[in-house]
């Protein structure tokens, strides 16, 4: 670099050392601070952080937590009634009217049908909030992952990134559209209570609690009963850890959860690109205007 | 008011509509204005323009394929994932001749930064009309910062290039005015320009790439590669390069009368220059892929379907082009050259479409369905296409992009 400025011609040095300077800090301003993303590797901030654990196998298929979620979130009714089976008929997912589904499997491996409910996992590095270019999501000390309608600007980014198909887009309006997804109950569990579905689920598939403790608890379902589930739970380590937490009699992915994705946050797949940013910033400048005074100068002598 | 002033203001809108209508009568120049292309292009603008209205009173649901499974659909496909690689021609241009000295091709770099900035023009309004609240799309440069986004990266690039661009392509602009003090500075600043131009290109052209990395498990493994954001780069520069083939061979026919004898005669060896430097890159870039698919192991992938379609892109619209662009500039013949450069411009679309959603979510059942546009989309496409032409006509029309102005010869910058 110094080399370049030195070898340039006397009457142009300052103007170019001009350019470096203003091409570095500009640059700068663009990409702010992202370099310091999120911790690296393992979660290990707001350790009281709640969750839920759902057992599968205890899951009735009543549907009462759909309902329960969609009074106390005000959603729109729903265009059948909850106590109809036939939605069974097709696999939904969470919409701009619902945000949380159950599905229903018949795998071969088990003699019954198994339900499985579908929300925001409230993922310990949540890749929506990292994808979000205007911050609308924030991982609360809760656990909760909590979305904010007055910055989005509606690119869907975080629908893209999520890995779980899970937030829903306000397609139908055409001022006003905003993201939709679980919130885990964030008004109800930040003031002591328990998120409705929890509290709704008749068959005690779902349970509330802070995250470390669900786990001991799946744990010892697991250890007390190995002939009843497999010995995994979904959620411990996938994409970092989720806030929600699963225990099952069959392998996960014949009830279509996502099993080829990574244990490592999903934020960690970008970083080594984000990180490359200010390289680029600094030395693309000397570079190209080493480059520039090269070959002025040797269409000077020509 | 003096007498002075009054004459300044009467002659200004004379000089104006002087200028619009390229000195010709309001009469004549409407009567120049019907043809069939144009007429053609009215009644797509027709149909498409209420469309777009159509989703802002009942928003995107009633025109697009948008769900909540495949949030991008192919405006954005299309309009940004294909547009901005083949919007690379500023920078490539002005690199060649600025920074790297290679002053021949002086005579396409106008055109160059022109099809770029008219390219991420376009970006632009394909974004506005896709998502949700335009109205705040200033919201990440001024409201609210998610610097761990690599949109974030994205849309503080893309604007500020755009910026860039049109300070770059200014000169043409102020000529065009006649405002000779102020086109001096905007010459100064030529060089700066296009650093700062190199340089967010550089990062946005790879960040589009680098978009997905977030989202494993729902690119197909053959087009998610650590290497997508290298990738993107790479062939956005035989994107670009391939571009300016394309858009001076369109220009040198059907607008010829607004190109100079420099432009003209010059065009055919200028072709087969820029096209051996495509062929290069474009070499480099098909290697690079198939050490993406080694470096991933996913060679057993190559025998499902998905494999085949991956060895049609790289074998059918990467090195097929390749050898065209080759053995066009090995017998020195500009057509060969244009014939390639066409092709490897199918194939950057193809990829960016392949990536963003035509391999998207390949996982889902009922996948193909969201890949065909419906009709209304596919009309709002066509119509924003139609006018980006008409745009981009009306200024080559006006302004010398094509021809040396004979008040202002090359500076030496
Ligand atoms: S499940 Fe999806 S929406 Fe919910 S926190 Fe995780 S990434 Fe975000
Ligand atoms: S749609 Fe809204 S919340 Fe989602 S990434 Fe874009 S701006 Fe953020």
């Amino acid at each position: 670099m110094e080399k370049a400025r030195d070898g340039g011609k006397k009457g142009t040095v300052s103007r170019r050392q001009l350019l470096q300077g203003l091409a570095v800090a500009g640059g700068a301003a663009i990409i702010g601070t992202s370099t310091e993303v999120f911790a690296d590797g393992k979660f290990s901030g707001w350790p009281d952080r709640r969750g839920m654990l759902t057992d599968l196998t205890e899951c009735v298929g009543c549907r009462s937590c759909e309902k329960a979620c969609n009074e106390a979130n005000r959603l729109p009714g729903p265009e059948v009634p909850f106590d109809e089976k036939s939605v069974f008929e097709r696999k939904r997912r969470p919409t701009a009217s619902a945000y949380t589904v159950v599905n229903r499997y018949e795998p071969k491996s088990s003699d019954k049908p198994l339900y499985r409910k579908v929300q925001c996992n409230h993922c310990n590095e949540p890749s929506c909030a990292a994808a979000c270019p205007v911050k609308a999501y924030t991982k609360t000390p809760e656990g909760s992952v909590l979305y904010n309608a007055d910055v989005c600007f509606g690119c869907r980014y975080c629908m893209v990134a999520c890995p779980f198909y899970v937030p829903a887009y306000d397609y139908d309006s055409a001022l006003e559209p905003k993201i939709v997804k679980c919130t885990l109950c964030y008004g109800r569990i930040s003031k002591g209570g328990i998120p409705a579905c929890a509290e709704a689920c008749p068959a005690g598939a779902v349970t509330f609690g802070k995250r470390s403790d669900l786990i001991k608890l799946a744990r010892n379902k697991i250890r007390k009963n190995p002939d009843k589930y497999i010995d995994r739970i979904y959620g411990e380590y996938e994409v970092g850890g989720t806030s929600w937490l699963y225990i099952s009699s069959v392998p996960f992915d014949q009830l279509d959860y996502p099993n080829n994705i990574p244990e490592k946050p999903l934020v960690e797949q970008t970083k080594g690109f984000l990180s490359a940013v200010p390289m680029v910033l600094t030395i693309w400048p000397a570079l190209l205007t080493m480059c520039y005074a090269a070959t002025r100068n040797k269409e000077g002598k020509e | 008011m003096n007498d002075e002033t009054i004459a300044k203001a009467e002659s200004f809108p004379a000089r104006f509509t002087d200028k619009l209508l390229m000195g010709m009568s309001w009469a004549e120049y409407s009567k120049k204005l019907i043809t069939p292309f144009n007429i053609v292009a009215m009644i797509i603008l027709c149909v498409g323009f209420p469309l777009i209205g159509l989703r802002f009173y009942k928003g995107l649901a009633a025109v697009t394929h948008s769900s909540n499974e495949y949030p991008w659909s192919i405006l954005l496909g299309w309009g940004l994932f294909a547009g901005v690689p083949l919007s690379a021609t500023g920078y490539v241009m002005a690199t060649t001749v600025y920074i790297l000295g290679y002053k021949k091709y002086h005579p396409l770099v106008r055109l160059g930064v022109l099809t770029g900035f008219m390219g991420y023009l376009f970006a632009v309004i394909y974004l506005l009309i896709d998502i949700g609240r335009p109205w705040r799309i200033y919201y990440p440069m001024a409201v609210s910062y998610g610097p761990t986004s690599v949109l974030f990266l994205v849309a503080w690039h893309v604007s500020t290039y755009l910026t860039v661009q049109l300070l770059e392509f200014s000169p043409a602009i102020l000529e065009w005015i006649r405002a000779q003090r102020v086109r001096k500075w905007a010459i100064l600043i030529t060089i700066a320009m296009t650093i700062a131009g190199v340089i967010l290109s550089t990062l946005h052209q790879s960040a589009l790439g680098a978009l997905f990395l977030l989202a494993p498990g729902k690119v197909h493994p053959l087009w998610y590669s650590t290497f997508i954001p290298v990738f993107n780069f790479i062939s956005s520069i035989f994107g670009g390069l391939c571009m300016v083939i394309a858009v001076s061979t369109v220009c040198a026919r059907w607008l010829r009368d607004k190109a100079d004898d420099t432009f003209l005669s010059n065009l055919d060896p200028l072709t087969v220059g820029l096209g051996k430097a495509a062929a290069v890159v474009m070499f480099v870039y098909f290697v690079l892929k198939l050490i993406g698919v080694a470096h991933d192991d996913n060679w057993a992938l190559l025998g499902t379907g998905y494999g085949y379609w991956f060895l049609v892109e790289i074998f059918l619209f990467v090195a097929l082009p390749v050898v065209t662009l080759s053995v066009g500039v090995k017998k020195n013949s500009a057509g060969l050259v244009r014939f390639g450069a066409f092709h490897a411009i199918a194939g950057i679309i193809l990829n960016r479409l392949n990536l963003s959603i035509i391999t998207f979510n390949y996982n889902l059942p009922d996948h193909f369905h969201h890949i065909v546009p419906p009709a209304k989309e596919a009309l709002i496409v066509l119509s924003i296409i139609t006018f980006h032409i008409l745009l981009f006509r009306w200024i080559l029309n006006r302004m010398p992009v094509l021809r040396e102005d004979p008040d202002f010869p090359e500076e030496d910058h």
